[in-house]
């Protein structure tokens, strides 16, 4: 029996996420470890599908698979799960595989139960074919699953694996054709971009965070986005930042927002409760400015300055800012 | 008259620091403190909130778990739930059975809309609404950050929030929705609510009754504690912690 790996991997209709990259990574990791004998990378979207797929042909696949579809051109849960279960007609992968991200959490579970099979999510390590490692109890426990199916579906966290790097000799890339009919009862309305020009915060080398002791959206701004403007960083924010709406949600750093492992991770007065260091506790070097010396922040930091943020920012970016010119 | 069914999940209070139980591939649950799980508290609360914006609305919350788990489920009936479904068991049920045996619960009855977490802060694993929507064949709306209904149960507009910003997608009803943090701040249960709570109907179920087959499809084969950081040091001064960064870490 021939024993394939299906990753799924997003597009905009004009690009590959890095995320994707990741997935990609994840599943030729998978492959080699434990003999896999194919893998497939799969595509959905609408026009400018076939273009996204050329662009993973170098990466390491064995075939690129891709759907075009008009009902594909905006995500929706359902329309995306029923062109993926017509994909997997023609095909049987032993694994599916995709990124845990919001897409993959909201679509992933679908495929499993029209599968029938157990799903392993936000993986972050293979163990063997059919055991993964990953975190439960807001990362308190490092737990070894194993998926008791023949067939398993996984996520994996985007933070544990590396990008995947092109420079493989181009596979072959096709088209499924495939129907799927219009009311599946989900429609889009709108997206609310959080526009911002700095590095996605999963993919940054460098991430500001602040709490919610900045206060107010204008100080959040002035200390942390500043800071982080001088530094090239991202910026991430604790949920009660975000619940007090100095931050978009999309900046949530933690074990129920983004996790998050960036080479530099600075938080400024954040208290460091389990649910924020469950999602940054990988990052190489962690920061941690408070002025409370008994913060848990501290714990994790490999760097601690226990001052005022409020004075400490601003002389942070004055010197940084200086360095630079 | 609308029905809405929440499910609801008895775990670790998250102010609990675990400890992994001698056997290995489970947590000691000696001393501990069992909640709702967060996220379910917080689709109880949109529930109740439809209930009181929409009249005609009953409540539903149904939870599956071992004896104790019927303390959860009157903590929801407090809060103002309207009856409650206890399915009892102390197998071990994972996201899987969860939502076999929560189909099982939503055909026995007509419910117009499912409000459940978005994940159980304990194996986050962030499964079991989409599961159950697939199987029941129902659109679905996770990460709910606001929820509007029509006032005859037909459609449902929801905000989501998704990577990269907020997405707004309208699904018909019936349909799964799970909740994220930002949909509303529950409720405390009043002294009155917890009073009234007592005499709220409270079905409980055998598991072993409904012949549902819940052999996990994930099985825990073992815990360990992650690797713990290395102790880090307390610089005095900004010029220090600039000088650790660029000469010691090498990171600036
Ligand atoms: C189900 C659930 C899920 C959750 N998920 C997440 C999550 O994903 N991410 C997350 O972050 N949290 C999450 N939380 C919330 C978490 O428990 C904490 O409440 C939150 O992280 C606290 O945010 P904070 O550090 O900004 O605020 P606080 O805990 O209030 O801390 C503020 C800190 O700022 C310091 N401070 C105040 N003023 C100054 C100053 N002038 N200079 C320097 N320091 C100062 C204080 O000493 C304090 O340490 C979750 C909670 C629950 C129940
Ligand atoms: C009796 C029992 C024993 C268990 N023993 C162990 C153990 O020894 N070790 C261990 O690590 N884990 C144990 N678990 C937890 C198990 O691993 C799964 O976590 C869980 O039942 C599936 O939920 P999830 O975390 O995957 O849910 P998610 O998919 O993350 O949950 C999403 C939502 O689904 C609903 N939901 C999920 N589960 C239930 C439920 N049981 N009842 C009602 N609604 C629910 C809730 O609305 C929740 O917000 C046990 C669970 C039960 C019920």
């Amino acid at each position: 029996m021939s024993r394939v790996i299906l990753a799924y991997i997003e597009n905009n209709g004009v690009e590959v996420p890095k995320g994707s990259l990741s997935t990609i990574q994840a599943a030729l990791l998978l492959k080699k470890a434990h003999n896999y004998s194919g893998l497939v990378g799969l595509l959905l979207g609408g026009d400018g599908t076939e273009e996204a797929a050329k662009k993973v042909a170098a990466f390491g696949l064995d075939e690129v698979l891709y759907v075009k579809n008009n009902l594909l051109k905006t995500y929706l849960a359902t329309n995306y799960a029923l062109a993926f279960k017509k994909v997997l007609e023609t095909l049987a992968p032993t694994v599916v595989l995709a990124l845990a991200d919001t897409r993959g959490r909201d679509l992933m579970p679908r495929i499993s139960q029209h599968l029938d099979a157990g799903q392993a999510s936000d993986v972050i390590e293979f163990v063997d074919g059919g055991r993964f490692k990953r975190p439960m109890y807001a990362g308190n426990v490092l737990a070894t699953v194993e998926i008791t199916t023949a067939r398993k579906v996984v996520t994996v966290r985007q933070s544990a694996f590396d990008v995947a790097k092109s420079g493989a000799s181009e596979c072959p890339i096709r088209e499924l054709s495939i129907d799927i009919s219009a009311d599946s009862g989900m429609e889009f309305l709108s997206f609310d971009t959080v526009k911002s020009a700095r590095p996605q915060l999963v993919e940054a080398d460098r991430i500001v965070s602040g709490g919610v002791s900045l206060k107010s959206k204008e100080n959040f701004e002035k200390y942390i986005v500043a800071l982080a403007d001088v530094l090239g960083a991202a910026v991430g924010a604790s949920r009660a930042a975000v619940d007090a709406e100095y931050a978009p949600n999309d900046w949530q750093v933690g074990q129920t927002g983004k996790i998050v492992a960036p080479k530099l991770y600075i938080a400024v007065g954040i208290s460091g409760a389990i649910q924020h260091i469950a999602g940054m506790k990988s990052s190489k070097t962690i920061v941690a400015i408070n002025k409370d010396p008994e913060a848990p922040i501290f714990d994790v930091a490999d760097y601690g300055l226990v001052a005022d943020l409020y004075q400490a920012v601003p002389e942070l970016i004055s010197v940084l800012t200086a360095s630079k010119s | 008259m609308a029905k809405i069914l929440v499910p609801i999940k008895r775990v670790v209070d998250y102010e609990t620091k675990v400890r992994i139980h001698a056997d290995g591939n489970k947590i000691s649950e000696d001393g501990v403190k069992w909640i709702v799980n967060p996220f379910d508290e917080i689709a109880v609360e949109e529930a109740i909130r439809l209930k009181e914006q929409k009249g005609d609305v009953e409540v539903v919350v149904a939870s599956i778990g071992p004896d104790g788990t019927s303390e959860q489920l009157r903590t929801a009936l407090a809060m103002g739930a309207d009856r409650a479904i206890h399915v009892n068991t102390d197998a071990y049920i994972d996201s899987d059975a969860a939502h076999r045996i929560l189909a099982e619960i939503y055909l026995r009855d007509s419910f117009q809309l499912v409000i459940m977490g978005k994940q159980a802060i304990d194996s986050d694993a962030s499964q079991t609404g989409q599961l159950l929507a697939a199987r029941l064949g129902l659109p679905q709306a996770t990460f709910a950050s606001k929820l509007v209904i029509d006032d005859s149960f037909a459609t449902a507009t929801v905000v989501r929030e998704v990577d990269g910003g907020l997405e707004t997608l309208r699904i018909k009803l019936p349909a799964v929705v799970t909740t994220d943090l930002r949909l509303n701040q529950p409720r405390y249960p009043s002294l009155p609510g917890i009073v009234k709570a007592k005499k709220k109907p409270l079905d409980v179920i055998e598991l072993s009754g409904l012949g549902i087959d819940t052999a996990p499809k994930v099985r825990i084969v073992s815990m360990q504690p992650p690797a713990p950081r290395k102790a880090g040091v307390k610089v005095g001064s900004v010029a220090e912690l600039l000088d650790k960064l660029s000469n010691e870490a090498k990171v600036i």
